[in-house]
């Protein structure tokens, strides 16, 4: 017997948002019968680009009709920037966690939100389809797939991978293959985060504020305006990033996300760990 | 909340009269059978009783019956502990259908050097028993195959398996724990030198089982130790549970010609009722050859953990072949073996009946379980107008 939270339970036994929309602005199918579990999503979006509706069908076990459940549940009024935000591991959050077992359930759920965006920005024509070599054959799980759950979930073993993507699960052949690609990564991310923290110790202050102020250019407005807003650089004291919102942002009852998961996110990935980002009010 | 018991392949309710006659072995007369005096020596005779009971039940002689913890351990003495014996790896024939406590065993030895053959089976569940014939070579040293199947209770003709084996001069093992109690079974009539059976699966509690072994078939224990079961497995006997185990054995001969047909009755009323109510069902397994108790069908397009949870809701009880209720991530090897197709093989649901089963039982089961299929229909992508 699976040991589910009561928010699984909840989104099992009574199902949010399933069903089909008229004429959807973007739809994702991802995942098989053969596989054991599948994945309709699809959404409307409203004038100001949010999400208005979206609905699902899957074919799948407790914690797949929950999971694709909650995922309609938290893309509700959501831009298509910050829907793609989502990753599997906040689907998993909100449910109040999945057995390990489960977690491809969640993964199915990104997965399908990723191919709907696809196909929304492709004017309804992009179908999802496997990019680069597919490692397992028993399920389709290619290794750009492998690599992404085991940067967003910081996986280090074959079994953890398996449990995400199901990939190894079948015949078991693929498992070295799984191993060597979990190598690979968690090496990548060690000197990646070398570079990261190497990089922050040298700077000097005038370099720093230059560094904030091309992420903030680059990396933030653009996310920002395609919302109707901005954001104005204001002070830096020491690791003190102080900022204010304009246009849309400004008293947008959301800005205190934006705040944490956007600026405060990228400026950390972008120039330094140990920021913290603070409004003006 | 009500309780509808369907799942009686996984276990079974221990008998009021099994549990009757343990209690003394719990509180008074806790002796042990080996000792010199009185006091411990006088529970033998509850053993020896025991040992009749079962042996009874099967036909066989009460000193070829050796009492074990589980079905597992009467499988794994009887496959180990007759190779054991020989001298270097030689060839095994199983079933690719097998319960893992068989074939576990043989891929184990299959790493060990031994080869290993897995007879295959058609739609129905059944092997072909020319296949069997030309696979036993000289460097066969055992065949062991199930007598009833737990996810299908497909039935293998197991009198002409073991002929076949026998006129080849080779060993013949079956795991009976699925057949015994719920079939006449007769070691006197079917010439198999060692079966399995299980006292969970027939009224007595779990952690008791018994390996039947034909006078003359070597074996080399499992189990080192003390002299009990004469010399065959160590450790001191679990008395009350071997005392539970004689009762269950008991119950089961004098009721089983009114089981059978009171069982398959039932078991039919509720194949007919899902087949009447549900769309897009098939029932898996060889309808001809099958236990009176068990039944298994395929919902097309959903899936199986999800009927199960929806039934656990109501209290209806029973257990599916599908990929996410095995732990593992394909769906049971059994289905995948009979060729049926992954639309169908991750909607299997196993509905085993027992004599506590009654017709209310059933007719709540045909009242709800339409309604459960239809509702996870209607999420279910692959059907548009469910």
């Amino acid at each position: 017997m699976w040991d589910y939270t009561d928010k699984v339970k909840d989104h099992f036994l009574h199902p949010r948002n399933v069903g089909e929309i008229e004429n959807p602005d973007g739809v994702g199918e991802v995942g098989s019968m053969a596989c054991g579990d599948a994945l309709k999503l699809m959404f409307k979006l409203d004038h100001q680009g949010r999400i208005t509706d979206v609905k699902f069908k899957t074919f799948g076990c407790a914690s797949a009709i929950a999971s694709a459940s909650a995922l309609t549940e938290m893309l509700k009024g959501k831009t298509i920037q910050e829907a793609e935000k989502i990753t599997n591991r906040d689907i998993a959050e909100y449910l109040g966690g999945l057995p390990d077992q489960k977690m491809h359930c969640s993964v199915l759920g990104r997965e399908a939100l990723e191919a709907a965006i696809e196909n929304y920005r492709t004017g309804g024509t992009a179908k999802h389809k496997l990019e680069g070599r597919v490692v397992c054959k028993c399920f389709g799980v290619t290794e750009n797939e492998i690599e992404r759950v085991i940067r967003e979930n910081n996986l280090h073993t074959v079994e953890e991978v398996t449990n995400y993507t199901k990939a190894g699960g079948g015949c078991g052949s693929c498992r070295d293959d799984i191993a060597a690609i979990i190598g690979r990564v968690r090496q990548e991310m060690a000197a990646e985060e070398a570079t990261a923290t190497g990089a922050a110790k040298k700077m000097t202050n005038i370099q720093k504020i230059k560094l904030i102020e091309e992420t903030i250019e680059k990396e933030i407005r653009p996310a920002l305006r395609m919302d109707g807003g901005d954001i104005e650089l204001i002070d830096v004291d020491g690791n003190r990033v102080i900022v204010a919102f304009r246009g849309m942002c400004a008293g947008c009852p959301v800005s205190a996300f934006t705040m944490k998961d956007v600026v405060e996110a990228r400026l950390r990935q972008f120039v330094s760990e140990d920021l913290i980002v603070e409004e003006l009010r | 909340m009500k309780v509808v018991y369907l799942d009686n392949n996984a276990t079974t309710q221990i008998a009021p009269e099994v549990n009757e006659a343990m209690r003394p072995f719990l509180e008074t007369l806790w002796g042990n059978p080996s000792s010199m005096h009185t006091f411990g020596g006088q529970v033998k005779k509850y053993i020896d009783r025991a040992r009749e009971q079962v042996a009874e039940l099967i036909g066989a002689h009460p000193d070829e019956i050796i009492f074990t913890s589980c079905g597992s351990e009467s499988n794994n003495t009887a496959i180990k502990g007759y190779l054991a014996a020989t001298d270097e790896p030689g060839h095994i024939i199983t079933s690719c259908v097998e319960h893992p406590a068989v074939l576990s065993v043989c891929r184990h030895l299959h790493q060990h050097g031994w080869e290993l053959t897995e007879l295959r089976v058609d739609g129905r569940g059944q092997i072909d028993l020319d296949e069997l014939r030309s696979s036993i070579s000289e460097k066969t040293a055992m065949v062991t195959t199930m007598w009833a199947n737990n996810e299908t209770g497909v039935i293998f003709p197991i009198d002409r398996i073991a002929q076949i084996v026998k006129s080849s001069g080779k060993i013949f093992h079956t795991d009976a724990v699925q057949a015994v109690g719920k079939l006449p079974v007769d070691v006197g009539k079917v010439p198999v030198d060692m079966l399995t059976l299980s006292g969970h699966k027939l009224h007595a509690p779990k952690g008791i089982g018994a390996l039947y072994v034909r006078r003359g078939t070597p074996l080399t224990p499992l189990i080192h130790g003390g002299h009990q079961e004469r010399g065959k497995r160590a450790g001191t006997e679990n008395v009350p549970y071997i005392v539970g185990l004689g009762v269950a054995c008991d119950l089961a001969r004098r009721h089983m010609q009114k089981e059978i047909s009171e069982l398959s009755r039932l078991r039919d009323k509720l194949e007919q009722g899902i087949l009447s109510s549900c769309p897009d069902v098939r029932v898996n397994g060889d309808r001809k050859h099958r236990l009176p108790n068990t039944l298994n069908v395929s919902f097309e397009f959903v899936e199986g953990e999800a009927i199960l949870l929806l039934l656990n809701e109501l209290g209806i009880c029973a257990s599916s072949g599908s990929a996410c209720t095995s732990g593992s991530l394909e769906p049971s090897h059994v289905i995948r073996a009979m060729g049926i197709p992954f639309t169908a093989a991750h909607g299997s649901i196993r509905f085993s009946l027992s004599r506590y089963n009654t017709e209310q039982d059933i007719d709540y089961t045909l009242q709800r379980l339409p309604g459960i299929i239809k509702r996870l229909r209607e999420i279910s992508p692959y059907i548009s107008n469910p």
